[in-house]
C-alpha cells in the first residue's frame, strides 16, 4: 500500500494558445484540476500606441486606433475623432454622422458575431463559427465597398468621414439588416437551447453587480449583473438619442447571462440600424468645415463611447499643437480582463476557457 | 498604399476648407492682439507657445480662483494671486502690479463693459442663457460678491481670472456640484485637501478637482463612500508627464446619479509617488501598474506593483517625455 504523492502543478497557458484569442498568457497553479491561483501576463502585443501618438498629428493617429481593437475598428476611430471634434467644437454634417452611426452598429454586430463564433469554438461547438463568420463576412464586404478595407478601415476623420456611401450601399445594408433578423433566430435555434452548451456556461464565472462595479467592468460584463448602464442611453453621443432601442440586462452575472445579453444586443443594433437607414439623409456633405491643420485648443478632455466590449475612452491633453501632448485610451478589454484571476480561483481547468471567452477580450486592445 | 491614403485626405481637406482655414488663421492672430473676444482656452494656446506646463497650469488655476471667490465662499489670497499672475500674460494690462486693488477692480469692470458693448450680439444670446439659469445659486452669489467692495482682493481678482472668458457667462450647471464636493473634502478630509477646483467646460462641464497627494487616499474613500458623492465607478486612470511634475488623473462616475468627476493628483517628477487607490476601487490595480510601468510613478499601498506591458527587465519608463530608447532604430 503506498500513498500517492500529490503536489501543486504550475501550468503555463499561452501566449500562443487558440483559446486566449491572441497573445495572452496565463500562469495557473493547479491542485488536481482545480485552479488555486492564476497570474495573467500581458504585453506581448504592446506597441506603444500612446507613445507613438505623441509624435503624430491627429489624422495620422486614426489608423493606429484601427489596430487597437481590430475586431471593432470603427468604434475606435470614432472615439478619437469624437474627442478631437469636441475639443475644437466642430459640428459634423448629419449625413456623415449617420454614416458613422451605421458603421458603428454594423461593427457591433460583426464584433458580437466573432465573439459568438469563437466562444462556441472554445467550448467545443465547431459549426457555429462557420455561420458566424459567413454573416460577418457580409458586413466586412459592406465595409469594403464603403472604404476599401475589411478590417482596418481608417474611415472616420475629424469633422466627418472619408468616403461617402457608394450608390446602392444603403439598400444593401437594408437588405442585410432584414436578413440578419432571421439569421439571429437561426443562431438561437442552433445553439441557445443546447443542453450541453447550457451546462457548460450556466452558473459559471458568476459575480455580482457590486464586484462588477468595483472592478470597473463595462459592456455586457457589467450588464449581465443587472446594472442597466449603456453609454448610448446613459450618456448619449452621436445620434443615439434619436432612436428607440432597449438595453438588455442579465440577472446572475454568469457566462450564460453574458451570452444572452450579447445576443440580444445584436437584435437591438439591428433595430437601431433599421431606424437609422430609414432616416438616412438622401444627400449632404460628408465632411464638415475643418481647419487644414487640426490643432485642438489647449486643454484636456475625456470622452467615452460604448464599444462592443464596453466603455472605450479617450483622454487627450492638448497644448494647442497639432500633436497631442498626451493621449490615453481607456480600453475596455484591459479593464474587463482584470477580474479574470478572481473568477478563476476554485474553478476547474475546463472553465478557464469558458470564463476567459465570456469576458470577450481583444489582445490588441489589452496591450495597446 | 497607406501613405498614399494618408496624403489624400489632406489634399481634399485643402479644397474643402480653404476658406475656413483662412478664417481660422485670422482668428489665431487676433488671439495675440486682443484676448477680448476670444475664449479663454483659445487665447491660452498661442501665448504660452511651447510651454505645455503653463498652459495646463493656467487653465486649471484661473477658474479655481473663480470658484474660491464665488462658489465656495472661502477667500484664498494665494489662489487669487496666482490667478492674477495667469491673467497678467494678457497684453492689455501691462502695469497691473502697481495698481491698487480698487483701481484694478474698476478697470476690470470697465473692460468688462467695453467688451459687452463690442459683442452686443453675442451678449444678447448669452443673456438669454443667463436668464435661464438665473435661479441657480451660483449666479446669485457671483453678482453681489463681485460688486461689493468688501470682498477686497479675492472677489475682484477672481473676476479678473475670468476676464479671458466671454463676459456675462452664467455659471456652469455643475458648479454647485463642484462646490459641494470641495466643501465635503474640506470638512471631512482636511482643510488643505483641495488644491484647486474648476469646471472643464469643453468636457461637458466636468467638475475637476486637484487633490493634495497626502490627502488623496482619504479623499478617495470619501468619494467612494459618501452618499452624496457616491462615486462607485472608477472609469479611467491616466498618468501624465508634464515635465515639471507628474499628474495622475482619475475619472470617477456615480452609476446611480450619473455624476462625473475628474480628480487630479500631482506629484514631483524626481521621485513620483501617489498613494494607491486599489483598496478603494479594485479596478485601479492594473491601471496603476500600467502607469508605474510606462511613467515610473510609484503607488505605495498597491498589492502587486510590477511592470505590466514592458518586459520585467526593461530599463526606463517609455511614456516619460525624456525617455531615450535603448536602440534608436526600434
Amino acid at each position: 500500500m503506498c500513498v500517492i504523492r500529490t503536489e501543486e502543478l504550475l501550468l503555463n497557458v499561452g501566449p500562443q494558445h487558440p483559446s486566449t484569442h491572441g497573445v495572452f498568457r496565463i500562469i495557473v497553479k493547479l491542485d488536481g484540476e482545480i485552479i488555486t491561483e492564476a497570474t495573467p501576463v500581458m504585453g506581448y502585443l504592446h506597441r506603444g500606441t500612446e507613445k507613438l501618438a505623441e509624435s503624430l498629428n491627429y489624422t495620422q493617429i486614426i489608423p493606429y486606433t484601427d489596430r487597437m481593437d481590430y475586431v471593432s475598428a470603427m468604434t475606435n476611430n470614432y472615439v478619437l475623432v469624437h474627442a478631437v471634434e469636441k475639443m475644437m467644437g466642430l459640428t459634423v454634417p448629419e449625413r456623415a454622422e449617420f454614416l458613422r452611426l451605421i458603421v458603428m452598429e454594423l461593427q457591433r454586430i460583426a464584433s458580437h458575431l466573432v465573439w459568438w463564433g469563437t466562444y462556441l469554438l472554445d467550448i467545443g461547438a465547431l459549426s457555429p463559427f462557420l455561420y458566424a463568420f459567413n454573416d460577418r463576412e457580409r458586413i466586412l464586404q459592406l465595409f469594403n465597398e464603403l472604404c476599401g478595407a475589411r478590417l482596418t478601415y481608417n474611415y472616420m476623420r475629424v469633422g466627418g468621414v472619408k468616403w461617402d456611401a457608394p450608390e446602392g450601399w444603403i439598400d444593401k445594408v437594408k437588405a442585410f439588416v432584414k436578413s440578419m433578423y432571421g439569421k439571429l433566430d437561426d443562431y438561437h435555434a442552433l445553439v441557445s437551447g443546447n443542453e450541453i452548451f447550457l451546462s457548460r456556461i450556466k452558473g459559471v464565472g458568476a459575480y455580482d453587480a457590486e464586484t462588477a462595479i468595483a472592478y470597473g467592468l463595462s459592456g455586457a460584463n457589467l450588464r449581465s449583473t443587472g446594472v442597466k448602464w449603456d453609454l448610448r442611453k446613459n450618456e448619449p453621443y452621436s445620434l443615439y438619442d434619436r432612436f428607440e432601442f432597449d438595453v438588455p440586462v442579465g440577472r446572475n452575472g454568469d457566462c450564460y447571462d453574458r451570452y444572452v445579453v450579447r445576443m440580444e444586443e445584436i437584435r437591438q443594433s439591428l433595430r437601431i440600424l433599421e431606424q437609422a437607414l430609414e432616416q438616412f439623409p438622401p444627400e449632404g456633405e460628408t465632411m464638415g468645415k475643418v481647419p487644414r491643420v487640426i490643432r485642438p485648443p489647449a486643454g484636456e478632455i475625456y470622452v467615452r463611447i460604448e464599444s462592443p466590449r464596453g466603455e472605450i475612452g479617450c483622454y487627450i491633453v492638448s497644448t494647442g499643437k497639432a500633436e497631442p501632448y498626451r493621449l490615453k485610451f481607456r480600453r475596455p478589454s484591459f479593464v474587463n480582463l482584470q477580474i479574470l484571476p478572481k473568477l478563476l480561483v476554485g474553478e476547474s481547468m475546463t472553465n478557464l476557457v469558458t470564463i476567459l471567452g465570456g469576458i470577450d477580450i481583444v489582445l490588441g486592445e489589452v496591450d495597446c | 498604399m497607406s501613405e498614399g491614403e494618408r496624403k489624400r485626405p489632406d489634399e481634399r481637406e485643402d479644397d474643402v476648407s480653404a476658406a475656413s482655414a483662412g478664417e481660422q488663421r485670422t482668428g489665431a492672430l487676433e488671439d495675440g492682439v486682443s484676448a477680448v473676444n476670444i475664449g479663454e482656452r483659445r487665447s491660452g494656446a498661442p501665448e504660452d507657445g511651447g510651454s505645455a506646463v503653463s498652459a495646463g497650469e493656467k487653465r486649471t488655476e484661473a477658474p479655481e480662483a473663480g470658484a474660491a471667490a464665488t462658489g465656495a465662499g472661502t477667500s484664498r489670497p494665494e489662489a487669487a494671486e496666482t490667478a492674477a499672475d495667469g491673467a497678467r500674460t494678457e497684453p492689455a494690462a501691462p502695469a497691473r502690479r502697481k495698481e491698487t486693488e480698487e483701481e484694478k477692480a474698476a478697470r476690470r469692470k470697465a473692460a468688462l463693459e467695453a467688451r459687452e458693448a463690442a459683442k452686443a450680439a453675442k451678449a444678447a444670446a448669452a443673456a438669454q442663457d443667463a436668464a435661464a439659469q438665473a435661479g441657480s445659486p451660483g449666479a446669485a452669489q457671483a453678482g453681489p460678491q463681485a460688486a461689493s467692495p468688501g470682498a477686497a482682493s479675492a472677489g475682484p481678482a477672481g473676476a479678473a481670472a475670468e476676464t479671458n472668458e466671454p463676459p456675462p457667462k452664467p455659471p456652469s450647471p455643475n458648479q454647485p456640484r463642484l462646490d459641494r464636493a470641495v466643501q465635503l473634502l474640506r470638512e471631512l478630509v482636511a482643510d488643505d485637501a483641495v488644491e484647486s477646483a474648476s469646471i472643464n467646460e469643453a468636457n461637458d462641464h466636468l467638475p475637476t478637482l486637484v487633490v493634495r497627494k497626502e490627502r488623496w487616499l482619504q479623499a478617495a474613500k470619501l468619494f467612494r463612500s459618501h452618499e452624496e458623492l457616491n462615486a462607485n465607478y472608477l472609469r479611467n486612470v491616466t498618468g501624465v508627464d508634464y515635465e515639471t511634475h507628474m499628474e495622475v488623473v482619475y475619472h470617477l462616475l456615480s452609476l446611480d446619479s450619473g455624476h462625473n468627476y475628474a480628480i487630479k493628483v500631482r506629484t514631483d517628477r524626481d521621485r513620483p509617488s501617489v498613494p494607491s487607490v486599489t483598496p478603494v476601487w479594485e479596478t485601479a490595480n492594473w491601471n496603476e501598474r500600467e502607469i508605474y510601468d510606462l511613467l515610473g510613478i510609484d503607488f505605495p499601498g498597491h498589492p502587486d506593483l510590477r511592470r505590466i506591458m514592458m518586459p520585467d527587465d526593461w530599463e526606463g519608463h517609455p511614456l516619460r517625455k525624456d525617455y531615450v530608447p535603448l536602440d534608436p532604430e526600434v
